[in-house]
């Protein structure tokens, strides 16, 4: 086991050498120019506009909770999985009701719609007013549920 | 957690982005990934167009016009063409009504083909966009064929066309268009109907019919949203009313109406009905006749005024001439269907995801060189 | 101990020179896969049909500046690429790639290391590439490779549950981390036709591991322009495209490894065939990868992409629930019958 650990090592320590002698051969090739322009951060051929590191809003904060707890779930359910043949059915009730507490968080998240993604709300959604709009053809919803059908 | 401290980020998107269909720059505002303002600006391509017209004479103007829109040069030629033939009162020979309805029509299934593999490359299918390359060659040979260019034909003139048909355009015609219809299922097995890229563009970036016609918005753009207008039949011009086809409205099959999947929707049936266009056109072809024979050698125009819209692949394709007299018109000003439809975007892809808006600008099919003029 | 020690690295040098050339011919070939698909030719200029372009490839990128943006944060810009190839290569140490030989008084097994915890291994490895792919994307200081990093991350969170899940039925039948283990247990039943919903979910989860479309959502080339690799050039660039195709090799092995019967061949048991059958264990596991690599470029050329709001979705809702599911009936099917 040990032996192997190291063969992994010697293995880890093996491709970063790699990496770093193809880095060194293509360093001592490769020419090396830089001017202001190569240097600025590249924003469509524009003058970038303001600091990329400000702090925004990634909308998945809980989402990212709710994988840390059940990325620690799945870390109890490997040495459970390779020991359940010889325990048999204790382990059995016994991971039920591990997996079934955290299915009630789950589902308790689920309903509470902190799964869903905080979705933007663009201007115009689909519930528009069509009465007064001259020359506007009504779709014909049961042509569309046929065609619908269809695909 | 949406009350959580956010601070708001300007992107520029463009000139040199692969989603903007040439040089178009949008400054957004975002807040993380959500648009929250699109600024957009343009005049990258300025050409000086409309001035450009004041000192060339009628016929000068063609290749000026092919330039504008140069995935649909023979429609616009069209459109150019027409309105100074309205200025200048000339009664066409009926080959040649048939041989521009040919062309024009043939050009719209082309463009439309460039709308539609751009657009389902803004959505991460790169091989329909091959796909349709493809099928467009098809028609930029029988363009070559008939003008010998392939992009910017200067084949339309004033009272007539350049050439007339050569030998074998009607048939390898017929062929193509045998050879286009099938193709229409493989772009809706490949593309159209599938499930990803339903849910990218379905009920995505959503132009309601009123918001669609108070911007000004025109061609299959409108008829996505639902309103029923198409000038081909509503101002019938030139020889459109010799035919039978559909103006092809929206129905929210998928999604709803009026979402990036009717505009990209809308086109696929539009190459249908185009393309019956041109079958119907190429049977009714008359025989032999002069197809030069009412160009003027000299344009003598009245004094005066026209506007004369047509239907442009992208929308209506306005021109407003004023003559005074000589053979240099005094003004000319281009309504350009892409300017308007591009002016809607800070508007409607306000509060979307940055994909939604790449879809957005995908479907409302741009053509920059258009737009700047 | 010195012929153990010589064993070992003689094998790390064919692992890794394999790789490499393995990448650099995927590379090749899913240009050339795109052509096929596309109806066009793919390279044919470099040597007979282009044999010879992974190596103009690599030459080029060798020779190319490298930029280091001004406003970059130098250390961690140049560590990100490294952060990113080291462990793809790394994951494939554990991965059995034939039955073993018979040679200098000892059984060779082909693989560099046999530990019993295989797949956590493997899992933890790959997890560190997502950390290459965020600090990269946030070292650059560019808003849209910040805007991928994020996404990374966000991806992460919704596949490797999934991931993770789906294994576990096979841990249930096969009771070992090893992956030894879980290839001898196959021989004559592939885990596929056993667990079948674990290996879609696993499949649609690798996918996403490997950043490839449908869910190349960080470096989606029509949002993002580059994602998070816009401002990277030359060699470090060409390491992130190495990184990523290492990955999808290891991918394809594990699957190979986990629901395909690794090196085993249908109908014949190979480990009693000397070496002569340990030559048809390797060549069945690289007939068997070769065909989930094509499939990773059949299904680039035909998809479209994701966005993010709905790889999520499909993650959180859709696989997640379905792993679960898969393996309590799996639990539940080995306690009662």
């Amino acid at each position: 086991m040990l032996w192997d650990l190291g063969s992994v090592l010697m293995f880890m320590v093996t491709s970063l050498v790699i990496i770093g002698i193809t880095l060194l051969i293509a360093k001592l090739f490769r020419r090396d120019n830089p001017t202001e322009e190569k240097l600025t951060s590249y924003e469509c051929g524009e003058d970038p506009v303001g600091n990329p590191w400000v702090q925004f809003n990634i909308r998945f904060y809980v989402v990212a909770l709710i994988f840390l707890i059940f990325e620690v779930e799945i870390v109890f359910l490997y040495p459970w999985a390779t020991v359940f043949k010889e325990m048999g059915f204790f382990t059995f009730v016994e991971m039920m009701i591990f997996v079934g507490i955290l299915l009630v968080g789950y589902a308790y998240v689920w309903v509470k719609g902190d799964l869903n993604w905080v979705l933007p709300k663009p201007k115009y959604t689909a519930d528009f007013d069509y009465s007064n709009v001259p020359r506007f053809k009504k779709p014909d919803a049961e042509k569309a549920r046929k065609l619908q059908a269809v695909e | 957690m949406p009350d959580l401290k956010t601070e708001e980020m300007v992107v520029q998107m463009g000139p040199q982005h692969p989603a903007t269909h040439g040089v178009l720059r949008l400054e957004i505002t975002t807040d993380g990934e959500i648009v929250k303002k699109i600024d957009p600006h343009i005049g990258y391509l300025h050409r000086c167009f409309e001035k450009h017209c004041e000192v060339l004479n009628y016929h000068q103007i063609i290749p000026f016009v092919d330039r504008c829109d140069y995935l649909a040069a023979m429609n616009n030629e069209h459109g150019y063409v027409m309105a100074v033939e309205k200025l200048l009162d000339i009664e066409l020979p009926p080959r040649v009504e048939y041989i521009r309805v040919i062309m024009s029509e043939l050009n719209r299934i082309a463009s439309h083909l460039v709308a539609l593999g751009t657009f389902g490359l803004d959505i991460g299918a790169i091989t329909p966009f091959l796909f349709t390359f493809r099928d467009r060659e098809k028609i930029l040979d029988l363009f070559e064929m008939t003008s010998g260019a392939r992009l910017l034909y200067n084949y339309i003139w004033i009272g007539g066309v350049a050439f007339d048909l050569p030998n074998g355009f009607v048939e390898k015609c017929f062929e193509f268009i045998d050879y286009f219809l099938p193709k229409l299922k493989e772009y809706d097995d490949l593309l159209s109907y599938n499930k990803i890229f339903i849910a990218r563009t379905a009920k995505v970036a959503i132009i309601p019919p009123a918001v669609a016609i108070e911007w000004g918005i025109t061609g299959p753009n409108l008829r996505a949203s639902g309103v029923d207008w198409d000038l081909r039949r509503d101002e019938p011009y030139s020889i459109y009313d010799k035919f039978d086809w559909d103006v092809i409205v929206a129905d929210g099959r998928v999604g709803v109406l009026g979402d990036s999947w009717s505009r990209y929707y809308v086109r696929v049936l539009e190459m249908e009905q185009s393309a019956n266009i041109v079958k119907q056109a190429l049977e009714g072809l008359p025989s032999d006749e002069n197809v030069k024979s009412a160009v003027p050698r000299k344009v003598k125009t009245k004094e005066g005024s026209v506007f004369f819209r047509s239907e442009n692949p992208r929308g209506e394709l306005g021109f407003y001439i004023i003559s005074d007299g000589s053979d240099i018109p005094h003004r000319l000003k281009m309504r350009s269907p892409a300017f308007c439809n591009l002016s809607a975007i800070s508007d409607i892809g306000e509060g979307l995801l940055i994909s939604d808006l790449v879809a957005l600008l995908g479907s409302i099919d741009i053509v920059l060189g258009e737009i700047d003029r | 101990m010195l012929t153990d020690i010589a064993i070992i690295i003689t094998k790390i040098m064919i692992v890794i020179g394999g790789t490499f050339t393995a990448v650099a011919y995927l590379i090749l070939a899913e240009r050339k896969v795109a052509g096929f698909v596309q109806e066009r030719y793919g390279p044919n200029r470099v040597g007979i049909w282009g044999l010879l372009q992974p190596i103009a490839d690599g030459v080029k990128t060798m020779l190319k500046e490298d930029i280091t943006p001004a406003k970059a944060n130098r250390i961690i810009y140049h560590l990100a690429p490294a952060m990113v190839l080291a462990p793809a290569l790394v994951t494939f140490a554990v991965v059995p790639f034939g039955s073993g030989i018979d040679a200098f008084g000892r059984h060779i097994a082909f693989q560099i290391a046999d530990i019993n915890i295989g797949i956590l291994f493997i899992f933890a490895i790959t997890s560190i590439g997502v950390y290459g792919v965020v600090l990269g994307g946030w070292s650059s200081n560019n808003k849209y490779s910040l805007l991928g990093g994020v996404r990374s991350s966000a991806q992460m969170i919704s596949y490797e549950l999934a991931l993770g899940l789906s294994v576990v039925g096979i841990l249930l039948l096969t009771g070992s981390l090893r992956l030894n283990d879980i290839v001898e247990a196959q021989i004559g039943m592939w885990n596929v036709f056993r667990q079948p919903v674990a290996f879609m979910i696993f499949l649609v989860a690798v996918f996403a591991e490997t950043n490839r479309l449908p869910f190349d959502l960080a470096e989606s080339e029509q949002e993002l322009i580059a994602g998070y690799h816009i401002e990277y050039s030359g060699f470090k660039y060409s390491m992130f495209m190495l990184g990523e195709y290492s990955n999808i090799i290891t991918a394809s092995a594990l699957i190979v490894t986990l629901f395909f019967g690794g090196w085993t061949v249908p109908f014949i048991d190979v480990t009693k065939l000397g070496h002569l059958g340990a030559f048809l264990s390797v060549v069945s596991f690289a007939v068997k990868t070769g065909f989930f690599l094509f499939l990773y470029l059949w299904v680039r050329w035909t998809l479209p992409r994701f966005r993010y709001d709905q790889l999520m979705h499909l993650g959180w809702k859709i696989l997640l629930p379905l792993a679960l599911l898969n393996l309590l009936f799996t639990a539940a099917w080995i306690t009662y019958v």
